[in-house]
């Protein structure tokens, strides 16, 4: 310990030392990898070649542009549901919640304690063609009389905002439960109406909840396949569906590693474009 | 002869505006109570289904109440395996990480050092890359040192405890901001060392953050499926052994599993919920 004393400064590198390379050879190595094996050309059974085969990821985005777009779209509409429904439900655990906060956060964070698969699953039985939603909304008329909600957009969307759910939820909270309740008062004191007050103090203070669990929820949705695989039909895959075959069934890696750069990338402009958007102070708080 | 309906309806009526006045009031509870019940709702059906005996391969139909898969819930071969492995899986990788990430919290909080944005970065990066990409590159890696790795058991564990360190660094360092450095000097202005001061004054301190990291993280871990997907080889975690069951129809022991994992979760939170009201309480009194 004498050591350390002699060289404080050298203390934080020790304690960052072991994560950090851990980091550094698991996370960072591994996206160099990738990155290798993206501009490699050849065959699982000739072997691949490293030729700064730049033609891959002319080939995925033309190739799959559509599965791309969709990605993007399925996760932004959900992004968005995800936000309608979870703001009014934070606002009101955060301001009539009272002592009972933390008990009801657990709720919204309970449910994504069973498995994903599982809860998707689940999803799947609950929106069958036998089950209940669909007979009830044939019954309506708001589906035909063989209308589906399963093999649909539709699963497919409600799906993801369901299981991104408290990515979305649970930093708006955190937002909203650190405002202090007395600056509404003020604006109501000065004749702001309740719901004017809302949108001039509350919502605006709100917004780094907001921002952050829109990019906590969008991206992990752009890359996921299991609802478009259980929920949806082929006509619903996602870019992750691509990916995640070509990896794993069709051994086409270096068309697997470009695509998933491709959607990084696309992942990163929605984020520049939105961050554009909202302000980029309000993203570094 | 009119009177009688009349003043049959009058009641009724006015108890139709009195709720809807009561809705008016409390739309925003009403709207909660709904809320919760969406989010409940595919885990009131993961609970019945692991009740029901269905007739054919697939438990999508309700055909009746039973005892059977929970008193078989290993009655489908390879579960039993797949469960042990996720166990084993995410146990280590929670421990693994959790010191790893404990680690890197100190220093975060406690040093101003050069290179802290870029470890910022490094540790905010993988959080906020897609599952996808973060199981496609490690299989990458793998896929190039064959020679000195083998798929299975290392593998998963190496991935586990890589998107776990992210996880327990930023849960640790949300509680070690608030930490009271004063207690640290006056166990070393009382001749302890660093060390002696470490294990008798900060350890104690930071065990809440610290249990909270590994719970975190023994849950991502035991749910993971993607990352586990790409990497796993051979072997067979539990969210695997669910997705090849899917394919062919998930047997309702499934469901008697899931439901056992979430209501650990659930009593582990209430408890430590009621744990931090208590607390709190006390800590108004005093």
């Amino acid at each position: 310990m004498g050591f350390l004393h002699r060289h404080q400064n050298l203390t934080p590198y020790l304690l960052l030392a072991p994560g950090l390379l851990y980091l550094g050879l698991f996370f960072v190595v591994p996206l160099g990898f990738l990155a290798y094996q993206s501009l490699e050309s050849g065959s699982f059974d000739v072997g691949y070649a490293f030729t700064w085969a730049w033609g891959n990821y002319w080939d995925a985005i033309q190739n799959y542009r559509g599965h791309f777009i969709r990605s993007l779209e399925y996760a932004a509409i959900a992004t968005l549901l995800a936000l309608l429904f979870s703001y009014p439900l934070a606002y009101w655990i955060a301001f009539r919640g009272g002592r009972w906060k933390n008990l009801l956060l657990l709720f919204i964070v309970a449910p994504f304690f069973v498995t994903y698969l599982i809860r998707t699953l689940a999803w799947e039985t609950i929106l069958a063609d036998q089950g209940l939603v669909v007979r009830v909304l044939r019954d309506v008329g708001i589906l035909g009389h063989d209308g589906r909600l399963l093999a649909t957009s539709t699963a497919v969307v409600a799906g993801i905002t369901y299981n991104f759910f408290p990515f979305m939820a649970l930093p708006v909270y955190v937002s909203l439960e650190q405002i202090d309740e007395r600056l509404i008062e003020a604006a109501q004191d000065l004749y702001a109406s309740r719901w004017k007050a809302f949108i001039r103090v509350t919502l605006p203070l709100s917004l780094p909840g907001v921002v952050a669990g829109t990019l906590l929820t969008f991206i992990p949705a752009a890359g996921d396949f299991i609802n478009a695989q259980l929920l949806g039909s082929p006509k619903n895959h996602m870019i992750g569906n691509v990916i995640q075959s070509k990896f794993l069934e069709l051994t086409d890696y270096p068309a697997a590693a470009a695509m998933s750069f491709v959607l990084m990338a696309a992942i990163l402009l929605m984020v520049a474009v939105y961050a554009r958007a909202v302000g980029t102070e309000k993203l570094t708080g | 002869m009119t009177a009688v309906p009349i003043a049959e309806r009058m009641p009724r009526e006015s108890a139709v505006s009195r709720m809807w006045l009561f809705v008016k009031r409390h739309v925003l509870t009403v709207y909660a109570i709904l809320a919760f019940v969406y989010l409940m709702l595919p885990i009131a059906v993961v609970i019945a289904f692991s009740f029901n005996s269905p007739k054919g391969r697939f438990n999508y139909t309700w055909d009746g109440f039973t005892w059977n898969n929970w008193k078989n819930w290993d009655g489908v071969p390879g579960l039993r395996s797949a469960m042990v492995l996720s166990i084993e899986i995410a146990l280590l990788a929670s421990l693994i990480a959790t010191a790893l990430g404990t680690l890197i919290a100190l220093a975060l909080v406690r040093y101003r050092f050069r290179g802290r944005g870029a470890t910022n970065l490094l540790i905010f990066l993988p959080l906020s890359t897609p599952e996808i990409v973060l199981g496609a590159s490690l299989l990458t890696l793998f896929l190039n040192v064959t020679s000195a790795i083998t798929f299975g058991f290392s593998t998963i564990l190496i991935a586990h405890v890589m998107f776990c360190i992210s996880f327990a660094v930023v849960t640790v360092k949300a509680r070690l901001i608030g930490f009271d450095r004063h207690l640290e000097e006056a166990a070393m202005d009382l001749g302890a060392n660093e060390w002696v001061t470490f294990r008798k004054v900060t350890l104690p301190l930071i065990a809440p953050a610290i249990l909270a990291a590994l719970l975190l993280c023994f849950a991502i871990s035991i749910d993971d499926f993607v990352v586990t997907y790409f990497n796993a080889g051979p072997r067979i975690t539990f969210p695997l052994f669910v997705w090849g069951a899917a394919r062919v129809g998930a047997p309702p022991q499934v469901n008697v599993i899931g439901t056992t994992i979430f209501l650990v979760a659930v009593v582990a939170m209430v408890v430590n919920v009621l744990f931090q009201m208590r607390r709190e309480r006390s800590a108004a009194t005093t």
